[in-house]
């Protein structure tokens, strides 16, 4: 029951995204569409040869690649640390630390008391010693002892300090559905984080992503919330290691379609590329956007995806009521007044605590609820 | 308790001060004058800034009278290397730092939610107004110091140490709690100092704890040791002692100063709600600086030297005040400046639009 999307593997999707269309509201910091990987750099090559740039493309599961995007950040970087819970020899509750602790040490990689705020103030302290700290929150439902330090503290000292305390601190938070797990162990708390100020959110939905974007995440100066879509830990896809592709903050388009353009993030993309699947066997043509970044927003892509398609449903996993995909849907229906044939629908999961497991498939939204505003949206 | 000088202004150690006395007989007469002139100074900012705030220059003072020796003592137990993070009452802490208290001003006026940068006044952090929040930063910059080998080389220009500041009431907040698990864990080179001025705003320090606060220490697996906040020579060598030892690579410790504050919470507070009958004047009789001039004035001061330091003061403050009434206002754009280190489209976005919804009304308007 709940492993529907991980035996989906072999439907993970491509990393290569098709042509970059024209922007229609070009953004920020938006890099064009991911370059192909190439098909002729060899896939595992010795150490003699291997050159930077040369390291081809590998077929792992995003756990992986996160952990080899975390290795590389450690070796590349001295300052960079990783702090957490159960992080260290066990290699964190989700093995995404595994080997690191051995590799580095104890002062790069370590296991910290068991207080999620001290966590995060601690990490404010190293980052104002020069330290760039990420920090593995265990679980989404326990992530809240660190609000404070987050919304209060972390997202705000560039600020107090007039742009001369950036906080290069990332914040990795396993998060999401579809595991069949205990209270707290489910969810998805991104909105809290989107709504303040100061903070940059991302979510990686294939593994290609993961590997690159805690890379850039890590790199960036500001705090980023690293969303890690847990049930997407698992399904093996291609990373291209030399090749990035796209910037963290940038959106893509998945698939191409003609017809209704659905956009969401983390592991609602599979449900979307899922969803087109069964709509082409229906005869309908879906463009699923891919947006990777919470906050910002490339709104770019999508923007342009619904002046060609004219309809939007927007998927999220997390409760609907006030969320990111009430924003997304609002500020597209500013955007695309008239392109617009039908109002932007939400698919969300209900406005209540995730259930226990045994209704999660209930709760979470899949691709025949994604499907049922697709046809709704058409009806206009 | 360590206390070195009774509240009557005479040197009669407690049993527990006898380790901290050679420091204090090494005290030369240049830095005991100028921890009174600190604290003279101290009490002559503050009648300014609650004059200010009644006269509506200020949103609010914060004031720190009767709380001078806890913080003049420990200020310069640290030493130019070391790291102070304050909490909010800490106004001359930051001024023995470095820090021109007109940054202070500019905060409680309203132009700036920081106010200075710590790398130019002498490592003092900002202030932090949620509670507690800064010992896990005072923390995590002790873990980093520890991590880069800045403690226990024995070169006493390189190692380093972190002080910091919180209060009675806050000592129950979960951070201040995880600060001591994360500190004592990793032995980092830090003095948690507590200023225990007997109140939370309006709820007494009984609240907070049934033992001495100073005992908390012990559970956490650090030395705890219990000062004579209002005694600034107990305050600098008990400060000055922990300090060394966590320079030294000996880890951190918490120090208890018992203080009083005797003046309101904020300007925003009425303490004869909830202050008892008599608790301020048997506080009054305990002076920090009364019982301090005492002493000087034993061991010989001049009249000349106590009427210097004030008219000093009276100047200082002077010019604070002065400086704080040219403060100017930030521009608008400062609301969208350095919300991120890095570009980031909202910002520019929403900076542009209100330019351009001001610039509407600019010839138009009447
Ligand atoms: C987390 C938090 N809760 C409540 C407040 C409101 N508040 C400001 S100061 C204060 C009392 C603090 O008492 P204490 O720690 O003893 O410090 P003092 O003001 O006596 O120096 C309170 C409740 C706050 N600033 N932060
Ligand atoms: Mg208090």
């Amino acid at each position: 029951m709940t492993r529907e999307l991980q035996d989906r593997v072999d439907e993970v999707p491509p990393v290569v995204a098709p042509p970059a269309p024209p922007t229609g509201t070009p953004s920020e910091g938006r890099a064009d569409a991911s370059p192909a990987p190439s098909s002729d750099a060899p896939a595992g090559r010795d150490e003699a040869s291997a050159a930077p740039d040369l390291l081809g493309v590998q077929s792992m599961p995003m756990g992986k690649a996160i952990n080899a995007g975390l290795r590389k950040a450690l070796a590349d970087d001295p300052k960079v640390l990783l702090m957490g819970e159960d992080i260290g020899p066990l290699g964190g509750v989700f093995r995404v630390t595994e080997g690191l602790h051995a590799e580095f040490g104890d002062d790069r990689v370590i296991d910290s008391p068991l207080a999620e705020s001290g966590i995060v103030g601690t990490a404010i302290g190293l980052a104002m010693r020069g330290y760039r700290p990420v920090l593995e929150i265990q679980f989404d439902g326990f992530v809240f002892p660190a609000f404070d330090q987050i919304t209060t503290q972390l997202g705000r000292q560039n600020l107090r300090h007039d742009g001369r305390m950036p906080m290069p601190v990332v914040i990795r938070i396993p998060y999401g559905g579809h595991i069949g797990s205990i209270e707290h162990h489910q969810e998805s708390p991104e909105a809290y984080f989107t709504h303040t100020p100061g903070l940059r959110v991302v979510s990686p939905s294939s593994p290609h992503d993961a590997y690159w974007m805690i890379q850039e995440a890590i790199a960036s100066n500001d705090p980023v919330i690293f969303f890690e879509p847990k049930s997407r830990y698992w399904p093996k896809g291609p990373v291209d290691l030399d090749h990035a592709g796209i910037d963290l903050h940038a959106s893509r388009v998945m698939r191409r379609g003609t017809d209704v353009t659905v956009v969401g993030h983390g592991a609602m993309v599979a449900t979307l590329l899922q969803a087109a699947d069964i709509a082409e066997q229906e005869g309908r043509s879906l463009e699923v956007v891919d947006l990777r970044s919470l906050s910002p927003i490339d709104y770019g892509p999508l923007v342009d995806s619904v002046q060609r398609t004219g309809r939007l449903v927007v998927a999220q996993e997390a409760q609907g009521f006030t969320s990111l995909g009430s924003e997304v849907a609002a500020t597209i229906a500013e955007r695309c007044f008239y392109s617009l044939e039908a109002p932007v629908l939400r698919v969300s999961s209900f406005d209540t605590p995730f259930p226990p497991a045994a209704l999660e498939a209930d709760f979470l939204p899949s691709p025949d609820r994604v499907l049922e505003a697709v046809d709704r949206a058409l009806a206009y | 308790m360590v206390q070195i000088l009774t509240p009557d202004g005479v040197i009669a150690p407690s049993a527990e001060a006898e380790p901290y006395l050679a420091l204090v007989e090494g005290l030369d007469d240049a830095t005991l004058e100028t921890f009174y002139r600190d604290m003279v100074r101290s009490r002559r900012v503050d009648v300014v800034g609650a004059n200010l705030q009644r006269q509506g220059q200020l949103a609010l003072w914060v004031p720190s009278n009767g709380q001078e020796a806890a913080q003049v003592g420990s200020a310069h137990a640290a030493r130019p290397q070391d790291h102070v993070f304050p909490a909010y009452r800490e106004h001359v802490v930051g001024m023995i730092r470095g820090l021109d208290p007109v940054r202070i001003m500019a905060l409680l006026r309203g132009a700036t939610l920081g106010g200075w940068d710590p790398a130019e006044t002498g490592n003092f952090h900002l202030y932090t107004l949620v509670l507690a929040s800064q010992t896990l930063h005072a923390t995590g910059y002790a873990m980093g110091l520890r991590f880069d080998g800045l403690v226990g080389t024995g070169d006493p220009e390189t190692d380093t140490a972190v002080l910091v500041y919180f209060g009675d009431g806050s000592t129950s907040q979960g951070d201040a709690n995880e600060a001591l698990v994360f500190a004592a864990s990793f032995e980092t080179p830090e003095v948690f100092f507590i200023q225990n001025n007997h109140w939370a705003i309006s709820v007494p320090v009984e609240r907070q704890s049934r033992v001495p606060l100073s005992r908390r220490g012990h559970g956490f697996g650090m030395p705890g040791i219990r000062i004579d906040g209002n005694d600034v020579l107990a305050s600098y060598a008990v400060t000055r002692t922990a300090m060394e030892q966590a320079r030294g690579g000996e880890g951190p410790s918490l120090i208890e100063a018992l203080t009083y504050r005797m003046g309101a919470h904020t300007t925003a507070d009425d303490p004869t709600k909830y202050r008892p009958e008599g608790e301020l004047e048997s506080w009054i009789a305990r002076d920090p600086i009364s019982r301090y001039r005492t002493w000087l004035e034993g061991r010989g001061a001049s009249a000349a030297f106590f009427e210097e330091a004030l008219s000093d003061a009276d100047d200082f403050a002077a010019d604070v005040r002065r400086r704080t009434l040219e403060l100017q206002a930030p521009s608008r754009p400062a609301i969208f400046e350095h919300v991120y280190a890095e570009p980031h489209p909202l910002m520019a976005q929403q900076a542009d639009w209100l330019e351009r919804y001001e610039a509407g009304f600019e010839g138009g308007a009447a």
